[in-house]
């Protein structure tokens, strides 16, 4: 059994260091969590979160803050511009060493994949992963599977399909790893020269169904979970290759109309054009649902990594 | 006189590392930087000679120089059957097996360009060895895994 002292204090670095009962209960601890996200509460009180992002990412950084805030806790923190900026200044280690003091929780976005383990090892509070480099994102791992759980009521039986980069994308790499612990069919769609890591196939591989595909409308028809993702310009080496990549799926209503009826499609947002907007009003379109999803699921965190409550 | 003798040359000095895979000789000569062009003792490379454990075997030979255990481990990562015998006035005083640990520290660098591990931090690069033949080695931080080639370019 599971219960809320194992999560005091610890870092959330990958989805890889959890097990599939200890997702359930931060799951379980989510949905706890509406409720207070709505009215408010104090249970962090005197707690104060640092955001230290090496990327700007907004969104994120909101998200989090927002979920402290909604827990009485406070926030604090900074967004350097771009990647550069990370060269002139302190390495990680320092910076870490430094911040520590000034918070209870550090929450850390770095362009560097392996950065958040290696913050982990110098800081003496606990580290949340919230983005490194295309390595891993694994709080938004979570938020997925809290959506896919309120959506389908359970994640076992479910057809998967992460459709767009899923050789730099972070998000999909965290959310195959979490998803590998139950009973899915996990669909990788993507151009051949954006194909799944090897790191990750590899892990993956042996605990669930995996078929990697190029055409998204020979499998739409069989999807419960369409999980998009924006092809990333910054993080090609050469341009030409993106030129080449760019815009090859269009999830619209034309390809919907082979789609199962209850079909969600998930984003981890910003998109491009990879969705069209007459999606939105479908009811296929849960990415919006997603955003406060991820307050819920963040709220969980932050409630049992610095209180442990029952 | 013993048979081997035939191929490679006694040493006064120095180090014989035995029971390389054959064919990769050379990768060893490249690990432990002898490219002939340096003012160093001398090299002798044997390859393909007959073995009773591993069929046919390499062999290397260097003249004036002892191995350290850095070495050592980067001569496991490539031959890891070798044997290593250091030679001190044309005896072995000492012989021992490689043994590829199951975590490397230092002694190679993540061939991932995005590590954390390849920029200005205070840490060593760690790997763990996720299987020896054919060698595979998994980054601590980013989780990249190398192989015997991405290794090899290192050196
Ligand atoms: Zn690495």
């Amino acid at each position: 059994m599971v219960c809320a002292v194992e999560f005091r204090s610890r870092d959330i670095i990958s989805i890889k260091d959890f097990t599939r009962q200890e997702i359930d209960y931060i799951l379980e601890t989510a949905k706890a969590m509406e409720p207070l996200a709505k009215s408010g509460s104090d249970m962090l009180r005197g707690k104060l979160l640092a955001t230290l992002f090496f990327e700007p990412s907004t969104r994120t950084m909101l998200s989090f803050e927002s979920a402290m805030h909604r827990l009485g806790g406070s926030a604090i923190g900074f967004s350097e511009p771009g990647v550069s900026s990370v060269k002139k200044g302190e390495n990680l280690a320092d910076t870490v060493r430094v911040v520590e003091s000034y918070a209870d929780i550090l929450v850390l976005r770095h362009p560097l994949e392996g950065a958040a383990r290696l913050a982990a090892e110098f800081a003496s509070v606990p580290i949340i992963n919230a983005g490194s480099g295309a390595e891993e994102h694994p709080t938004q791992a979570l938020l997925d599977l809290y959506t896919m759980v309120k959506e389908k009521d359970a994640i076992d039986g479910l057809n998967v399909a992460l459709v767009g980069d899923l050789r730099y994308g972070r998000t999909v790499h965290s959310l195959s790893y979490a998803l590998s612990n139950y009973k899915v069919r996990l669909f990788l769609i993507s151009p051949e020269s954006l194909r799944m890591r090897r790191e990750v196939l590899e892990t993956v591989k042996g605990k669930m169904k995996v078929v990697e595909k190029t055409a998204l409308e020979e499998v739409i028809s069989e999807l419960d979970v369409l999980y998009v993702t924006r092809i990333q310009k910054e993080r090609f080496p050469d341009p030409a290759e993106y030129a080449k990549v760019k815009g090859v799926y269009k999830i619209d209503l034309n390809l919907l109309k082979d789609a199962k009826k209850d079909l969600i499609i998930l984003h981890p947002l910003p998109r491009v054009d990879e969705i069209a907007p007459e999606v939105d009003t479908t009811p296929h379109a849960r990415y919006f649902q997603q955003v406060w999803n991820g307050i819920v699921t963040r709220m969980a965190l932050l409630a049992l990594i610095l209180e442990a409550t029952e | 006189m013993p048979k081997k003798t035939l191929y490679v040359a006694k040493i006064r000095n120095g180090t014989v590392i035995d029971h390389i895979t054959a064919g990769h000789a050379m990768d060893v000569a490249k690990i432990l930087g002898i490219a002939g062009r340096t003012n160093g003792g001398i090299v002798t490379i044997a390859m393909n000679v007959a073995s009773k454990k591993l069929g046919k075997k390499d062999m290397v030979k260097i003249e004036g120089r002892e191995l350290n255990p850095d070495e050592v481990d980067k001569i496991a990562l490539l031959a890891p059957h070798a044997s290593i015998n250091i030679i001190r006035n044309y005896e072995v005083i000492e012989k021992k097996e490689v043994k590829l640990p199951r975590v490397l520290k230092g002694i190679i660098k993540c061939a991932n360009p995005a590590c954390i591990s390849n920029s200005d931090e205070p840490v060593q690069p760690k790997f763990y060895v996720e299987s020896e033949e054919p060698l595979s080695v998994k980054c601590h931080y980013c989780g990249y895994i190398m192989e015997k080639q991405d290794i090899l370019k290192q050196f």
